[in-house]
């Protein structure tokens, strides 16, 4: 039995997500007396790895993986799980990561729990604690097929540091080529660009700006921040930005730990997207915007006087420290 | 082309959450259930290719017959038909194996759902009934043309996109994108007056044994108020976000 982890990298390196799942599956693993496996394809230097727990690393290189293909990776974890007799496998919920869970359940003929956001409340049943109704709730899953695969939800378990030596060991699967049938013809990637997906911080404004062109002192605050920069639904289906960086609801889900609204009034479908992140600042003008019940600091003023001032405070913060 | 459009029956957004039987049960009362948002992304592309490439238009939902009201709105919207598998959707893997059965039995060239529900937002269904039916998969889905018997399909990837090729048959995870929020129909008089003659068939579920189970449901801890700052002070805000919330 063992506790077994797919650690997805990105040229060579591995993100923040991949890290997370692998405490996450440490912590698993201790609690359920057992070691944990972390399966990484074409990532040439793992050491980082070690620094999370991961007692064991299986090293996968292919050059038919260099895109990612879910069925074809979905294939290698079950047979490195096999292989490991592992029955609990955690993925994480990046882009790839929700792409892939899916069907690895089905090869394993695991139940799969995701978005799970803590570890195992109990492991015999083996429960787990999940977001569910778009954040207003959380639901207690239990698993009760003998496999079991775990989706956990970016940015919940955090990342936990336990530096172990680890074995390494290469592993060579077997790749049939029906396990190629939907291939990727192009890749397109803003470079450069903080990622919402990844941003540990998030500024996001609305409306209240009044049009595309003052968005020049949101880019400002979130280069000083290392921010990615979003915006609401309105702002988007206006087109004053691109559909890429609508949140809410219907558009992309935030789980950064910094989130600051300008000029947002906080619709429920804009929460529902965005009440993941741990801690949220709202500046509008409206003292009544629902968003500031939402909030943990507000400011109520005019965001074209608030937010210069605030990159000043900033940069005078960011010079100190 | 046959199409097969997945539907979940969810609360509206803006429904109150509150659970009963000791937080175990999801609390309908007063509550207003709609097409899933997701789903209505994809049926609205699926009406798209019924009429600029000839398809025809089948939605299923796997409930019971409180649910009937939202596929007669999927009638309403342009579906020829719908199909409801008569049964509690226990969980995800339970409610795709019921689905690939239906694909199965309907031999149906593009399976399209959503990427999500909006009630248990697992993201799991589509992927599972690929994996059931061993079909051709792509999740996150924001545009897809079909040529043929063969699919260009775009997913959202982390920072970006990714253009991918694949045959049919094929499932589909769809969101904003494969169609625009401009897109979507609200049915008129006509087209729900169509809806109640067109057919909705009752199927009995297949056998299968449910893998997970919801034990119980928790609200989260009340939220502490608010603190606000005083918008001549911002001062205070970046030193709150440091000492405080140790965010930066």
């Amino acid at each position: 039995m063992s506790v077994l982890v797919f650690a997805e990298s990105s040229e060579g390196k591995f993100k923040k997500v991949a890290l997370e799942a692998t405490s996450y599956g440490k912590k698993i693993a201790e609690q359920m007396g057992t070691n944990v496996v972390v399966l990484t394809i074409n990532a040439s230097d793992t050491s980082e790895l070690q620094n999370y727990g991961a007692e064991k690393i299986i090293k996968v290189t292919n050059d038919k993986l260099q895109n990612f293909n879910a069925k074809a990776i979905a294939s290698v974890i079950k047979q490195v799980a096999n292989k490991e007799n592992a029955n609990v496998i955690v993925i994480d919920s990046s882009a790839n990561g929700l792409f892939l869970a899916p069907l690895v359940a089905v090869n394993l003929d695991a139940g799969l729990a995701s978005n799970v956001i803590e570890a195992p409340s109990n492991v015999n049943p083996f429960t787990v604690k999940r977001k569910a109704f778009s954040n207003k709730a959380f639901q207690f899953t239990e698993i009760a097929s003998e496999n079991k695969v775990i989706g956990l939800a970016k940015n919940s378990f955090g990342l936990v540091e336990n530096s172990v030596s680890s074995s390494e060991e290469d592993f060579t699967p077997t790749l049939s080529d029906d396990l190629f049938t939907t291939t990727s013809t192009s890749v397109e990637k803003a470079s450069g660009k903080v990622t919402i997906a990844d941003a540990d911080i998030v500024v996001s404004a609305g409306r209240g700006l009044k049009g595309p062109e003052n968005w020049g002192m949101v880019e400002e605050l979130a280069e000083i921040l290392g921010a990615a920069t979003a915006c609401s639904k309105p702002v988007s289906d206006m087109d004053w930005r691109s559909h890429d960086e609508h949140v809410g609801q219907t558009g992309k889900q935030v789980a950064s730990n910094l989130y600051i609204a300008i000029g947002i009034s906080g619709a429920i479908q804009h929460l529902a997207g965005i009440n993941a992140s741990k801690v949220k600042v709202v500046i509008n003008t409206d003292a009544e915007a629902p968003f500031f019940k939402a909030a943990d600091y507000g400011i109520v003023g005019d965001a074209f006087e608030v937010v210069p001032k605030l990159i000043e405070e900033l940069k005078k913060f960011k010079a100190q420290n | 082309m046959k199409i097969l459009v997945c539907i979940s029956h969810v609360p509206d957004t803006t429904s109150k959450i509150n659970f009963t039987d000791g937080d175990t049960k999801f609390d309908t009362n007063g509550v207003q259930f709609v097409i899933n948002p997701y789903d209505e992304y994809s049926l609205t592309r699926a009406m798209w290719f019924k009429e600029k490439q000839g398809a025809t238009v089948t939605v299923v939902n796997v409930g019971e017959a409180s649910t009937e009201p939202t596929l007669r709105k999927c009638l309403a919207i342009g579906a020829d038909d719908a199909i409801r598998v008569n049964t509690v959707a226990t969980d995800g893997f339970y409610v795709a194996k019921q689905l690939a059965e239906v694909v199965k039995n309907g031999n149906y060239d593009i399976v399209l759902a959503g990427k999500e529900s909006i009630d248990y937002n697992g993201q799991m269904v589509p992927g599972l009934i690929a994996g059931i039916l061993d079909y051709n998969f792509v999740n996150a889905c924001v545009g897809i043309e079909v040529d043929g018997n063969s699919a260009t399909i775009s997913r959202e990837i982390d920072g970006g996109k990714e253009i991918l090729s694949a045959n049919l048959p094929l499932v589909i995870a769809g969101q904003k994108g494969i169609v625009e929020e401009s897109d979507l129909r609200i049915p008129n008089m006509r087209g729900i007056m169509m809806a109640r003659k067109k057919p909705l068939n009752v199927i009995e579920a297949v056998d299968f044994e449910t893998k997970t189970n919801a034990s119980s449901f928790e609200k989260p801890a009340a939220k502490s108020a608010c603190k606000m700052i005083n918008a001549d002070n911002v001062a205070e805000l970046v030193s709150l976000l440091h000492n405080e919330a140790k965010v930066i």
